[in-house]
């Protein structure tokens, strides 16, 4: 390293009020992070970072948790912060470090979950020269990112931190990235106070305007159909948002359906509650939103997992989207009433308009054929499935996801399940009822398999007292399987619950569906023993391989007060139903596997 | 909210950003990674006070996209105010070309005659060559350099469009 120009580089800066006390750069980045609340660092060490590391070693007011891999870390963090409301931070050092987080920024960015991901780099003067472990981080993560920092002045770490965390928790949460040079982290830096004005082009809307508020309550009072379609917003906007949805779909009586990551907002078993939408929800909730005459998005974005083939998506509707990020409202489906704000401001004002816009004149809403008409809907029983309760009988998937939630719910306690993704996903988000918000961690929009082992280890950590269950599959989680060794270290009591097909199972269904049953690759050879594999990393291994042994081995792996993983042997072939296959509108959905051979040549083009 | 019937429009995004390290790639970034068209790009500081750069990016799209377009880059951090700029919305727009014409004889005579008639002028000459410098609007480039072509066109150097509103509108 030259020695004289790394010198100019650590010249000490006598700005702010702590200039007295000189800190290195090190200790002002965990000065600051303490300020901001962190109370968790999920992390693992590297050659750029050891300075922040040594300032770790030497402070007790942050924890840190060492992950067994970068991209873990970032996932931990998400379940972190899903779970708590708080902000999730991640440390990880320079080159593969930091790429290796790079799945887990941009699922981060997919699912609105904020979390500041601190990157070592090597030092500012080796900045572009090809040094060891040396990655163009901001660029690489630049997409992947709401926003990152490459910092290059020692005056600028304190600044540039406190503002990370504004960007990372304001507005559409997100995920931020800071990259540190390593000399300035040894060097002294100036501790600076969280700035007046953070970012002055960052000015996200969050208050919603009262005139768009009163047309769409005005729209809403005239409907004679109504849906609310609820997303993740709900969820990121506090739990208060979602108490605030509970009180709007009681006054305004009207039916309310979820996206796969607005679940938990409301009550699963709320008689208003249709269940989840899109590819895999329930007959009642698409049939309802292909007949609606009035749909109200809150908080949710239109993903195509959700439309399906967008021209058929809820025709002739009159339609209302309220969302924090203005780029969201118009760019899938055309609305009538765009709303920018806060999911919890707009229903707050929603429920103070309700109250001032008169109905329409001369006819109180009546919903009561709406309603008669989504209870026929709801008779079809979508969700339903038929169970051989013999003792040797193969577990049906569902069949152990239903065990699972009444057994857990009958423990009494707070429980947290995160998913991997997959069929498995599908049927957790089907048949495990939600009922309060921030207690399902899954990965929606990038569809990361690998997510929910790592983030059940990061929802644990939050609450070290609560249920934690990773509801999985054997090819997911193996994507992330070492973090049964953060697991161990921590001794963290996580269940892993893993629906063993021996197929990745949602490939093998579209396989079966749109190939023609040519199960290309999708068959997991050579799986290991799940049960030696959990006592290798000193837990617990359990397996049910017949019905007769599904209850026994729920009920010995919620008792047991360490980590299990339980190897749920389950009926191979299963498919995941009901399903609107690509291409398809709502209207026709795929009920059973009696119905498998109506996708068209043009759904097979689509992913 | 017809979608089918709306045909593409051309139209300068003009776009003020935080004068910061990073905030071209964000911009530009955003549009190759979404799919959107670059047609030409400028982009320089326009307020030393303020940190502050103008970026004038030209673009062929159907207006719902334009629309689309507005919003994606008016959330990225750095983005202080986006202006969409089409035919029907009264602004300037210019861009600056350098055009090296090797000619002799009655082709350089004929070269420099046209460059009077556009109010191109010769910045640089030599014995077989000219370099004109020329501003105008885009098409009125496009036409210059039509021009030169069989009269000994050898290299082109283009800035790209920079607009503005007219009137009192400021961005």
């Amino acid at each position: 390293m030259n020695a004289a120009s790394h010198q100019t580089d650590l010249k000490p800066h006598t700005t702010g009020t702590d200039s007295s006390v000189v800190l290195t750069g090190a200790e002002v980045l965990l000065r600051v992070l303490a300020e901001q609340g962190v109370e968790v660092i999920f992390g693992y060490p590297g050659g750029a970072v050891l300075p922040i590391y040594d300032a770790i070693f030497r402070q007790n007011a942050i924890r840190h948790v060492l992950v067994r891999h970068e991209q873990a870390a970032v996932h931990a963090a998400e379940a972190y912060a899903r779970s708590t409301g708080k902000v999730g931070v991640v440390l990880v050092t320079s080159g593969p470090g930091a790429t290796n987080t790079v799945t887990g920024l941009l699922d981060a960015m997919l699912d609105s979950v904020p979390v500041v991901c601190f990157s070592g780099q090597v030092g500012v003067p080796l900045i572009g020269t090809d040094a060891f472990q040396e990655a163009d981080t901001t660029g690489i993560t630049r997409p992947a990112t709401k926003y990152n920092y490459l910092i290059r002045r020692p005056e600028d770490v304190a600044s540039c931190v406190h503002e990370a965390f504004h960007i990372a928790r304001s507005g559409r949460p997100g995920p931020v990235l800071v990259d540190l040079p390593k000399n300035l982290m040894v060097g002294p830096a100036p501790y600076s106070a969280p700035p007046r004005t953070p970012h002055p082009s960052y000015q996200p809307q969050t208050e919603p305007g009262r005139d768009v508020i009163a047309r769409a309550v005005t729209a809403m009072k005239q409907g004679r159909r109504p849906l609310f379609y609820i997303g993740g917003g709900i969820i990121n906007a506090g739990p208060e948002a979602s108490a605030a949805l509970r009180r709007l779909v009681e006054k305004t009586g009207f039916p309310c359906t979820s996206t796969l990551m607005g679940l938990g907002a409301m009550p699963a078993g709320d008689r208003r509650f249709l269940g989840m939408l899109g590819m895999h929800g329930t007959y009642e909730a698409n049939m309802a939103t292909h007949g609606c005459d009035v749909l109200i998005a809150l908080g949710s974005r239109f993903d195509d997992r959700v439309t399906g083939r967008l021209d058929a998506f809820s025709p002739g509707s009159f339609k209302i989207h309220a969302d924090i990020d203005p780029s969201q409202i118009n760019k899938i489906v055309p609305v009538n009433v765009g709303i920018v704000g806060d999911a919890r401001r707009v229903i707050e004002m929603m429920l103070e308009e309700w109250d001032c816009t008169p109905a329409n004149p001369g006819q109180p809403i009546d919903l009561a054929s709406w309603w008669h008409q989504i209870n026929e809907w709801r008779a079809v029983n979508s969700l339903g499935f038929t169970q051989d309760m013999a003792p040797e009988a193969i577990i049906r998937p569902q069949y152990a996801i239903r065990r699972l939630h009444e057994l857990a719910t009958a423990t009494g306690r707070d429980t947290y399940v995160s998913t991997e993704v997959g069929q498995h996903q599908m049927w957790a988000a089907q048949h495990f009822g939600f009922d309060r918000p921030n207690r399902w961690l899954t990965s929606g929009g990038l569809g990361t398999m690998g997510y929910g082992l790592p983030a059940a280890v990061g929802a644990q950590i939050a609450h070290p007292d609560a249920l934690v269950i990773d509801i999985a599959g054997e090819a997911s989680t193996l994507m992330n399987i070492q973090e049964l060794s953060t697991i161990a270290q921590y001794r963290l009591p996580v269940k892993v619950f893993i629906l063993n097909n021996q197929y990745m199972g949602m490939v093998r269904q579209w396989q079966q569906l749109l190939h023609e049953s040519r199960y290309s690759e999708s068959y997991s050879a050579a799986l290991p023993d799940f049960v030696r594999l959990a006592e290798s990393f000193h837990g617990r291994g359990l397996r049910a391989t017949c019905m007769g042994e599904l209850d026994g081995v729920i009920e010995e792996m919620l008792a047991h007060p360490g980590p299990v993983v339980a190897d749920i042997c389950v009926a191979q072939e299963e498919n995941c139903y009901p399903m609107i296959p690509s291409g398809a509108p709502h209207n026709q959905m795929l009920l059973g596997p009696d119905q498998d051979d109506e996708i068209s040549a043009e759904g097979r083009m689509l992913v | 909210m017809t979608t089918q019937q709306e045909s593409p429009v051309s139209a300068v995004i003009s776009i003020q950003v935080e004068n910061e390290s990073g905030a071209l790639a964000r911009v530009i970034g955003l549009f190759s990674g979404r799919g959107y068209n670059i047609e030409s790009l400028t982009v320089a500081p326009v307020d030393e006070t303020r940190h502050q750069s103008r970026i004038n990016v030209v673009t062929t799209a159907v207006p719902r996209v334009l629309e689309q377009i507005r919003a994606q880059v008016e959330r990225l951090v750095p983005v202080y105010r986006v202006a969409v700029m089409t035919r029907q919305d009264p602004h300037v727009a210019r861009e600056m070309a350098l055009v090296k014409v090797i000619a002799s004889g009655e082709r350089r005579a004929d070269a420099l005659r046209i460059a009077q008639a556009f109010r191109a002028h010769p910045v640089d000459a030599s014995a077989t060559s000219f370099v004109f410098e020329l501003t105008g609007a885009t098409d009125k480039l496009d036409a210059f350099i039509d021009l030169m072509r069989p009269l000994g066109l050898a290299e082109v150097s283009r800035t790209g469009v920079a607009a503005i509103a007219r009137g009192a509108a400021i961005l």
